[in-house]
């Protein structure tokens, strides 16, 4: 960590922004870990939950704004502060992301409570989710240690969320072929998904900030893409 | 980064000034130690650094300012287009009207706005008649952006003007002489916010057909007036880049200290 500032305010006003991110990433993770919950063991009152504390989430991102906007005016950061600074404007904007993403899960796990459960769907969404939210949980500590190493792990991990989710995709296409009265569960569990397989992404996108926060520089490999759920196609008429 | 943004950050200028193992001593004392740096043409470089870090000490040797300093030695070379400035046949006023100096506060002579202008023309022969004179005095102002404030008053007193205009007026006199490097001292350092921004858009002007070193405290002036930047510390140059890449990501510990405020 760098030396401290000669103006002491300077280093509280950093220091306040850092712990916003750092409660802030805190409560993403703890919202997936939540919704992915929610919808395995079929519990209303802890979707309610998540849903309802995602107004937190959507205060601290304005927060976190306002305090950017200050120091940027205030206190005209340079170098590793300028990035900082401008990585904590971009890192709150993916969390809030994470956290629609996470409520959204919630919502659905409420519709899917109406519906059967459908084959092993539940515990490919519960590794997902707990993959995506081990990302998170490492990416804000690479934030918050400016971790290069691990900021670049957690990007890597991105690939194991997107194998799970083309998977999940086959399975649960197969499922409403075999019977249409799984279509309505099924395509909850898709959005469900995708919405975990978004959430490995925003992840990821902050683990290139730290990488850039701390190097000062873009990760320059291309990372390897893994989700290929979008170019999927099973043929029904291959079964017969 | 696009192709198209590379291409527009480029910074391909020849090098106009070449300083290689630059020493300088104050008696003993050892105020510069092995300087080497390039200024490139038609850019405007500015040099950074703690007080005493050797920043004007270095701006000084490139007109030779630091010769009429009692006890002042120069080693190593400093070249302008390739030919050295401290060769014995070179002549120091000359040089000095090929590289011309601004200062931190503005020192008019004292006469008038026409007379500050037309001095160094006249004693360096660039004007043959009355009319080119005039000619050449009235394109300087209008080049340091003051001729629309004293058009009417050009027989008036340098020393009536404010501050800023007293600058500006210092500048006029300096391109004058029709140099091809600027130096410039903290020039704005005893100005107030107007008038420093109207020398910062003038600096940027000046830069199409000038050659431009500026010393500054102000990290934030020399990360808008500035393409190159060159960070001094206890006599030493420890960084120099492009000035986006200093202020965004410096590569030495002790430029990140010192350009974000901390304790170094």
């Amino acid at each position: 960590m760098a030396a401290d500032h000669i103006v002491k305010t300077f280093d509280e006003d950093l220091t306040q922004m850092i712990n916003m991110i750092a409660e802030m990433g805190g409560l993403a993770e703890s919202q997936l870990a939540e919704a992915v919950m929610a919808l395995v063991r079929r519990d209303e009152g802890l979707a309610a939950r998540v849903i309802d504390h995602d107004e937190r989430q959507d205060e601290l991102e304005e927060d976190i704004e306002a305090q950017v906007i200050r120091l940027l005016a205030l206190r005209q950061p340079m170098a590793l502060d300028l990035r900082t600074v401008v990585a904590a404007l971009k890192i709150a904007a993916e969390l809030e992301r994470i956290g629609d993403y996470a409520k959204n899960v919630a919502k659905r796990s409420l519709t899917l409570m109406q519906t059967q459960p459908v084959g092993n769907a539940a515990n490919t969404i519960m590794r997902m989710g707990s993959i995506a939210g081990d990302m998170i949980h490492n990416v804000i500590d690479a934030y918050l240690n400016k971790d290069i190493v691990k900021a670049d792990e957690v990007r890597a991990r991105d690939q194991d969320v997107d194998q799970l989710h083309t998977g999940l995709f086959r399975e649960l296409l197969t499922y409403m072929m075999e019977d249409p009265r799984n279509i309505t569960a099924c395509t909850h569990l898709l959005f469900v998904a995708k919405n975990i397989e978004r959430i490995g992404d925003h992840a990821t996108n902050i683990a290139e900030s730290v990488h850039y926060l701390v190097a000062g520089e873009r990760n320059e490999r291309e990372r390897s893409k893994q989700d290929l759920s979008s170019s999927t196609v099973i043929n029904v008429w291959d079964k017969s | 980064m696009s192709q198209a943004l590379k291409h527009s950050l480029s910074t391909e200028h020849r090098a106009k000034v070449q300083a290689r193992g630059v020493n300088v001593y104050y008696g003993d004392k050892k105020a510069l130690s092995g300087i080497g740096l390039d200024i490139p043409e038609h850019q405007v470089s500015a040099l950074i650094g703690p007080s005493g870090c050797g920043k004007s000490t270095f701006l000084r040797c490139l007109n030779r300012m630091n010769d009429i300093i009692e006890g002042c030695r120069v080693e190593g070379a400093i070249t302008i287009d390739g030919a050295d400035i401290y060769a014995k046949d070179q002549d120091v006023v000359q040089l000095r009207a090929r590289v011309g100096m601004v200062f931190q506060k503005p020192n008019p002579f004292p006469k008038s706005i026409y007379e500050n202008v037309a001095y160094g023309p006249r004693i360096h022969g660039l004007a043959p008649g009355r009319k080119e004179l005039d000619d050449l005095v009235r394109d300087s102002l209008e080049r340091a952006g003051l001729m629309g404030e004293v058009h009417d008053r050009l027989d008036h007193p340098g020393t009536s003007l404010s501050g800023g205009q007293q600058q500006r007026l210092c500048i006029a006199r300096a391109i004058a002489v029709k140099p091809e490097l600027i130096l410039m001292d903290e020039p704005c350092s005893a100005l107030d916010p107007i008038a420093t921004a109207k020398i910062e858009e003038l600096i940027d002007e000046l830069r199409t057909r000038f050659t431009i070193v500026i010393v500054t405290h102000s990290m934030q002036q020399a990360a808008r007036v500035s393409q190159r930047t060159a960070f001094f510390h206890m006599g030493e140059l420890v960084e120099t880049g492009s000035t986006e890449q200093i202020f965004t990501n410096p590569k030495d510990d002790r430029t990140q200290a010192y350009i974000t405020g901390r304790i170094g």
